[in-house]
């Protein structure tokens, strides 16, 4: 079994990304980046199913420029087989990303394609269940929990409410949630190792597919806050404040 | 032009029933003056429908009835939505793990780009939604001819039951094959559903383990008729199940009181309850950041406070 796994380079989750000053966009310049922490989720599911013998080839896929070496790299030193750099100079939506990721599973016949459930920049959380769409798959979004069954993938998803499990013939595009697994830490030496490696490179023109952004930015802005309150000094005080509000009944 | 609503059914322990947010969808709907359609997909939805043709400003309820249904698989949905695509310019639900996993395979399959999580519907079929976990407002305008979207239901009014819609039952299309529907684990509870609660009890990582989270917080629950929330440090510390996390990747929730207790107020937790109309927390660190969303703060030990609360209602 090959397993194919799209990765995304996004800002690090401990940044709080700040606003250009004409509100045009976000400024991201300079920020650290690292792999979305829901691709390495899938990255480690992948490298488990390999490890228990099920899988034979973890291919690691990542659309943008070459800035995203670092994170090709990241999966390598995870212990990911194979790297391909799809590069695509725009900002690719989710849409086109799935276009793209389509002509690549076409050419490189994965029986299981894993990804995050959702980019921590843009939180659409749509690419997987449009991968599927395109390409007339199996969908299993928001896996908490994966085990293989013969020609099938028992896929625990995670629903408002509580899970479900479905069973999902191969091939088919499977979405990782964050209580998926904890991913391993990358050993240094690994890193160094995953230096050496090479990461082949596809110019996205070689699809001829339109990527062209169907939403506009128009514009960003800082949400509203809602504004702090007063502070109460004792239990009581707290209830009798509340009793006040019209229609809280305590 | 015509507008379709998919509806999303909730099974709790006494039954199956529409999801609440589907008048919000019907208000967010509204924005383009044009005839409403509400589709329901389950098995036995006929008091359903019988239900949603009460709500104001829909014109038609389509409902199936079928086997197929019991338990919906995203592509069975979703090439039911494809198969009447054709008589709708707008596509829309309420967001939520059912939406998310059923409309962005709609959208794909009429090569659309999906806008979620819809915080306000502009002119032009322009569009304000979060990005980087709520830091950031985007507003967006789609160049598709058709829209498929999900709106944040808190953003928008609760319709009204004055209506009185045609209720229209359709086949079921031939069924995708490739996924089996297995089993589903419901957390048992007889508390409010959290995305509906009047109010909210939700615990953070200060409960310090999951018996104390169940020991202070569900006597407090309980006198107040809330349902129980958690963030999503109480969940990754296995204080709390992961179905009742609130904030941007669990529920997002806007009760009349949400009481957040032992929560620092980490930006994911708060995107998930700031629409809520009165906050309260309580917290032993007076500089926690939830303070600075609290309606009113009270900085106590919460081992004597929620007690002391629970006592005093």
């Amino acid at each position: 079994m090959k397993i194919l796994v799209a990765v995304k380079r996004v800002v690090d989750y401990n940044i709080k990304v700040r606003i250009k000053t004409d509100g045009s966009d976000v400024d991201i310049e300079g920020v650290k980046m690292g792999i979305n922490p829901f691709d390495e989720n899938a990255i480690e599911e992948a490298l488990r199913l390999k490890e228990s013998g099920l899988a034979t080839e973890v291919l690691v896929v990542a659309i943008g420029t070459s800035a995203n070496q670092d994170v090709l790299r990241h999966a390598l030193a995870m212990g990911a087989d194979r790297t391909i750099l799809l590069e695509a100079a725009i900002a690719i939506q989710p849409l086109a990303t799935a276009k793209l990721l389509k002509a690549m599973v076409l050419r490189e016949q994965p029986d299981l394609i894993i990804l995050g459930k959702q980019a921590i920049d843009d939180d659409t959380g749509h690419l997987g269940q449009m991968l599927a769409a395109l390409l007339d798959y199996p969908q299993g979004a928001f896996a908490s929990a994966l085990q293989m069954e013969g020609n099938e993938c028992l896929v625990t998803r995670e629903v408002d409410g509580g899970t479900e499990t479905i069973a999902l013939m191969l091939p088919a595009v499977v979405t990782a949630d964050l209580r998926l697994n904890n991913p391993r830490f990358v050993k240094l030496p690994n890193l160094m190792m995953a230096r050496k490696k090479i990461i082949e490179t596809i110019n996205d023109s070689e699809f001829s597919i339109n990527t062209e952004p169907r939403l506009n930015l128009l514009k960003v802005s800082e949400p509203p806050t809602r504004k702090a309150g007063i502070k109460v000094g004792s239990v009581e005080e707290l209830l009798s404040k509340l009793r006040a509000h019209e229609g809280i009944l305590l | 032009m015509t507008t379709l609503i998919l509806a999303e059914i909730l099974t709790q322990h006494d039954g199956q029933q529409l999801s609440p947010a589907v008048l919000q969808a019907v208000t967010a709907a509204q924005f383009w003056n044009s005839p409403i359609h509400l589709l329901i997909v389950g098995n036995n939805t006929a008091a359903m429908a019988q239900k949603a043709a009460s709500i104001s400003c829909v014109e038609r309820v389509i409902h199936t009835n079928s086997d197929q249904f019991s338990h919906p698989i995203a592509e069975d949905v979703a090439s039911l939505i494809i198969s009447i695509s054709h008589d709708y310019e707008v596509i829309l639900a309420a967001h939520s793990s059912f939406s998310r996993n059923v409309l962005p395979r709609v959208a794909a399959l009429l090569d659309v780009e999906m806008i979620s999580d819809v915080l306000e519907i502009k002119a032009n079929n322009t569009y304000v939604r979060a990005v980087y976990a709520g830091n950031v407002l985007t507003t967006i305008q789609s160049i598709d001819a058709l829209q498929v979207l999900t709106i944040h239901a808190s953003s928008f009014n609760a319709q009204s039951l004055e209506g009185d819609a045609e209720i229209v039952s359709i086949a079921s299309p031939a069924e995708f094959g490739k996924t089996r529907w297995l089993s589903e684990v419901r957390s048992q509870s007889d508390r409010p559903a959290l995305s509906a609660a009047k109010v909210v009890v939700s615990g953070g990582r200060s409960l310090a383990s999951a018996e104390n989270f169940q020991q202070l917080l569900s006597p407090l629950a309980d006198k107040l008729g809330a349902a129980l929330g958690a963030t999503r440090a109480a969940v990754d510390a296995g204080f709390a199940p992961n179905d009742i996390q609130v904030g941007q990747t669990g529920i997002v929730v806007a009760p009349e009181l949400y009481i957040a207790v032992g929560v620092s107020g980490a930006v994911q937790h708060i995107y998930g309850m700031k629409d809520s109309r009165i906050v309260v927390a309580i917290n032993q660190d007076p500089d926690a950041p939830i303070f600075q969303v609290a309606d009113y703060g009270l900085v106590a030990d919460l081992f004597e406070a929620i007690p002391a609360l629970t006592a005093a209602l």
